[in-house]
């Protein structure tokens, strides 16, 4: 069947040269792609395509304020020799124009906001390019790091989103604590995550590469620290992550838990939990924690704010919860 | 002793001192910090005790309660409403400057600590709009509704000094903040559960629920007021469509005020039982969800946006018409597309969090919502635009704020339009791009509206120009500031900066907060400018007195009355026969200022101490909320109630004025205009206009 998205993904044959050349105006000095006028994933880039199409339209009704106004005040001023009725005030003609105009861009808008927004709903699951099943992770934003926890691979990281190229996912969304808002604006819509509650968002990653991601939502004086690195591998590459983190990742234990539930930074929590191997990181998106053991059901538990299942942790011997040292990366 | 202290002092202590942390972890940052705050403590101190030591040295403590803080008339308690404005006004800008260096130096770190910024953000936004935008527009539309309707006063003239005393009340509080901190850090829109005591319990949610409490309390009375003032208190003749523009909006705006305040003392209400009585209406558990806090907020916020623009789009169709030397344009459709506007505010506040979950098409109907507003705003700027069409522009000071208004607001209409697209939104809700865009909107539109009222009625209400000049460098410094202040803010909501973030990592934001920086310090500038035009004028006042009172050739009533205009306004209530009633005066052969054949006894309402007693109670009620100190509380309480029965029982609350005194004053006045020589508009920003125009027939708006 015709998919929702592909007329806004087909933003090429357009060509929007205005937007794009924005784009590399206006992050150009950037490693990363950190916006979305540089889309690494369909929902991205048909944003791009729509604030596009929005501006054209509505600069149908803009430009001719911005041209005329200053026009009319030349034409018209205090001593000009022209025309000059001081009692008019009001024309059949003008008013169905000014009316008229605006009620059909409105028209027109209302028609591209309405299908954009049911086509980008980040609650629709995507299909993907290939027949895959979506990758689950169920996020928690915590103050002030995020935990992504892979209920299926049965591992977990902190402030490192590490998914496959071209796989759609399908991301839950909680807090354990106040609002926050979850956010990678190079692949797509941000949703706020809310304690006991459970949001949805759908994304997908059409190129390889690392690209930040950030709380929207000011939780407290930690709130600017609280960025992680979305880092899109290929098939094989998230294979072996996942093997890795199973293997050598830490346990995720109530110790580790009481600090992930305090207020903290993610630089402040690998400290605090003795961890190596983050010292030569530059920033605080680069500190991260990975864990191959966990409570099964911890994000339901943490969005019914009960307590963890700690017994069901599969645990891979003697392995004390915070003591192993983070693996390779990718 | 202790005992004793804690039960005065409540949760008082020396950790309030904006200095504390200087002292207890004396870091460079927690000292540079404590300069920054104790130093704005410093100066409210000050600037408080040169009020109260020119008011000892003049003598001046009888005049003052007498003439001001007790006074019922409109027009005063209008002007103290815009003095309390323009000092929030001053405070908020010199917040916003310290913001914008922040965040110039604001990669990996800047010079404020998180705690700072995050009270500066939330004074920031709490004061320019609960005490600076609202007591201007209250202050303007206060001053000139009644004159333009042709009204004597306000239906209820001590409620309307009651409405100042709450509001300077909550001014009061947010001010104390600075001596006595923390501030909130929750933001000007304050959502739990950041704001409950679980995740905040000191005292600074306290300061704000209390201090936009009073706000809100006062809001209501006045629209309350207003509205019931329109209705009932127009001059024989004014049918509703001969109204002045801005007396259709200030109709609408209290209309606002009256449906979309109360949601927000609700809300603040309902918080505070949460925080003082362990209720749960908005925490996380035992049953509360604070969405329905943000519904409610935004149940007052979005009209509140409206309450706040359309006051200043009334003035703009006023300056736009006088200075063009026009009838305004499509008056009917300005009224329709005002009304439109007013509804329709109450139908879109769910724009204001697209991003929390609810399915995609709630979020699309309520972003078509929001675009239809963009209808008739449209048409309004298209018929201010067809006002100028074929008109004679006067490039006076509320004229270049007009043009500076109309070509800027209609950027923020396009981002505003952006924002209302649900999928779009998902890419720039709560980023820089959002705050540019309200901004665009408030700064422009709101700002430039009241700062062009100002400088289009100041010699209404003290009898001479504000000087045009400064006004001018005041103007293009606002315009050019803004522009660079809040334009590279798009850039960085669209490279997907938060909001409200003290620092960042991202070396590519760098070269847009330096901008913007700049943009702040012209904004400042622009600041001096207002001072130095109000230090010039007051200074050059003889020479640009009006005692004519119409200096602009205006076209409403309150033109056709002197400069200052008298006590009750009006000598005879004057009979409107048509639109723009008095530029219809002019032009017809009857004389703009006609002798009447009789004068009568006018009845003014008494002074009261209600709005005075109701500031202080309602101070201290609300500082004694704040710190747990119980008994003040009760103290306070009790006062206010006392003396709101009290007033009950008073039976003098009218004056006579008789009619021979109001014969004196008119005649005088009548006897001061024949000795004025007309002018025409070419010489209008001259020292020759004293408020007579010559008369349009002989060409004085050609």
């Amino acid at each position: 069947m015709f998919h929702p998205l592909f007329h806004l993904r087909t933003h090429s044959r357009y060509r929007h040269w205005s937007i794009g050349l924005l784009a590399i105006w206006l992050s150009g000095c950037s490693e990363h792609p950190i916006s979305f006028l540089d889309p690494q994933g369909p929902i991205a880039a048909a944003q791009r395509h729509q604030l596009g199409v929005i501006i054209g339209l509505t600069s149908i009704v803009v430009l001719p304020v911005l041209i005329l106004t200053p026009w009319l005040i030349v034409r018209y001023r205090y001593g000009s020799r022209s025309t000059y009725r001081p009692h008019w005030g009001f024309s059949k003609l003008a008013d169905i124009v000014i009316w008229g105009i605006p009620c059909l861009v409105v028209v027109a808008l209302a028609v591209v906001a309405w299908r954009g927004t049911l086509a980008l709903d980040p609650y629709r699951p995507l299909s993907g390019s290939e027949d895959v099943k979506p990758l689950r992770v169920q996020v928690v934003g915590f103050d002030w790091k995020w935990l992504f926890i892979y209920p299926d691979q049965g591992i977990a990281t902190v402030n490192e989103l590490v998914v496959p190229v071209h796989r759609p996912l399908a991301l839950k969304l909680t807090s354990a604590s106040v609002m926050q808002g979850f956010f990678i604006p190079a692949l797509g819509s941000q949703i706020d995550v809310m304690n006991r509650m459970v949001t949805q968002l759908h994304l997908e990653a059409d190129n390889q590469g690392e690209f930040p991601g950030k709380n929207m939502q000011y939780n407290g004086k930690g709130f600017h620290h609280q960025h992680f690195v979305a880092r899109v591998v290929d098939d094989s590459a998230f294979q072996n992550f996942v093997t890795r983190t199973r293997e050598s990742g830490m346990t995720l234990g109530p110790r580790v838990f009481d600090r992930l539930m305090a207020q903290n930074t993610g630089r402040a929590l690998v400290q605090s939990l003795e961890a190596p191997g983050a010292d030569n990181a530059t920033h605080e998106g680069d500190r991260r924690l990975r864990f191959g053991h966990l409570p099964a059901n911890l994000f339901d538990d943490i969005v019914e704010h009960a307590t963890p299942d700690w017994s069901s942790i599969k645990s891979g011997g003697t392995r004390n919860d915070a003591s192993s040292s983070p693996e390779a990366r990718p | 002793m202790t005992h004793w202290a804690d039960w005065m002092l409540g949760r008082l202590d020396w950790s309030a001192l904006p200095f504390w942390d200087a002292i207890v972890d004396p870091t460079t940052k927690n000292i540079v910090n404590a300069i920054i705050a104790s130093g704005a403590g410093a100066m409210v101190i000050l600037g408080g005790l040169i009020v109260v030591g020119v008011l000892t040295w003049t003598r001046r403590w009888r005049w003052l309660w007498r003439e001001w803080l007790t006074s019922p008339d409109h027009k005063k308690i209008g002007i103290m409403f815009i003095a309390i404005a323009l000092v929030m006004l001053a405070r908020a800008v010199i917040e916003a400057v310290f913001m914008r260096l922040q965040q110039a130096f604001g990669l990996d770190g800047g010079f404020l600590t998180a705690d700072h910024f995050g009270q500066l953000f939330t004074t920031h936004g709490t004061i320019m709009v609960f005490f600076m935008a609202m007591p201007f527009l209250t202050g303007i539309i206060n001053y000139v509704m009644p004159l333009q309707i042709g009204a004597r006063d306000l239906s209820f003239p001590v409620m309307n000094s009651i409405s100042l005393g709450l509001t300077a009340a909550g001014a009061a509080i947010v001010m104390v903040s600075l001596m006595l901190a923390p501030f909130s850090t929750g933001g000007w829109s304050g959502y739990p559960s950041f704001t409950e005591s679980a995740a905040n319990p000191g005292a600074g949610v306290d300061y704000w629920i209390w201090a936009v409490t009073l706000s809100t309390l006062s809001s209501t009375l006045t629209g309350i007021n207003f509205a019931v003032t329109i209705y009932k208190q127009r001059a024989p003749g004014m049918s509703w469509l001969r109204l002045p523009l801005f007396t259709w909006t200030a109709l609408c705006t209290s209309i606002l005020m009256i449906f979309g305040m109360p949601p927000l003392t609700v809300a603040t209400a309902l918080l505070a039982l949460d925080r003082y009585l362990d209720f749960h209406f908005f925490t996380a558990d035992l049953g509360g969800n604070m969405m329905n806090y943000i519904n409610l907020f935004w149940a007052f916020g979005h009209p509140e946006v409206y309450i706040l623009i359309l006051p200043a789009f009334g003035i703009f169709s006023e300056i736009f018409s006088t200075f063009s030397g026009k009838k305004l344009y499509g008056y009917g459709a300005l009224v329709i597309a005002t009304l439109a506007i007013a509804v329709l505010s109450f139908t879109v506040w769910l724009h204001h969090f697209f991003t929390m979950g609810q399915s995609a098409h709630i979020n699309a109907i309520f972003g078509i919502a929001t675009m239809l507003i963009g209808i008739p705003t449209g048409v309004k700027i298209y018929d201010w635009m067809l006002t100028m069409f074929r008109g004679r522009i006067r490039f006076s000071v509320p004229m270049i704020y007009a043009i500076g208004f109309i070509m800027l607001f209609v950027i923020g209409g396009l981002t505003g339009i952006i924002l209302a697209v649900p999928s779009v939104d998902y890419q720039i809700h709560n980023s820089l791009f959002l705050v540019a865009h309200f901004h665009n909107m408030l700064i422009p539109g709101l700002l430039f509206g009241m700062l062009g009222g100002t400088n289009l009625w100041f010699s209404k209400a003290f009898g001479f120009r504000l000087e045009e000049r400064w006004g001018r460098r005041a103007a293009c410094c606002w315009i050019v500031g803004f522009m660079l202040a809040f334009f590279p803010l798009y850039a960085l909501g669209v490279l997907g900066m938060p909001r409200r973030s003290v620092a960042f990592f991202e070396p590519a934001y760098l070269p847009w907060t330096v901008a913007a920086m700049v943009g702040a310090v012209i904004i400042l500038v622009a600041m001096l400018c207002l001072l130095i035009q109000l230090w010039v004028s007051v200074r050059d006042r003889h020479a640009n007195r009006v005692p004519g009172g119409d200096p602009w050739d205006g076209r409403s009533l309150e033109w056709s009355v002197s400069s200052p205009p008298p006590e009750y306004n009006f000598p005879v209530i004057p009979e409107v026969h048509s639109r723009d009633a008095y530029m219809r005066q002019k032009e017809t052969g009857g004389g703009a200022h006609p002798r009447p054949d009789d004068y009568e006894d006018i009845e003014m309402p008494a002074n009261s101490a209600m709005g005075p007693i109701f500031a202080i109670t309602g101070f201290l009620l609300a500082f004694g909320l704040t710190w747990y100190q119980w008994w003040l509380v009760v103290a306070a309480g009790v006062a206010a109630l006392i003396a709101l029965i009290a007033r009950g029982y008073v039976r003098d609350t009218t004056r006579l004025i008789p009619a021979a005194e109001v014969r004196r004053q008119h005649e005088a006045w009548l006897a001061t205009l024949a000795s004025l020589t007309p002018v025409t508009r070419a010489d209008e920003q001259s020292a020759a206009n004293r408020g007579l125009p010559a008369s349009p027939i002989e060409g004085a708006v050609q």
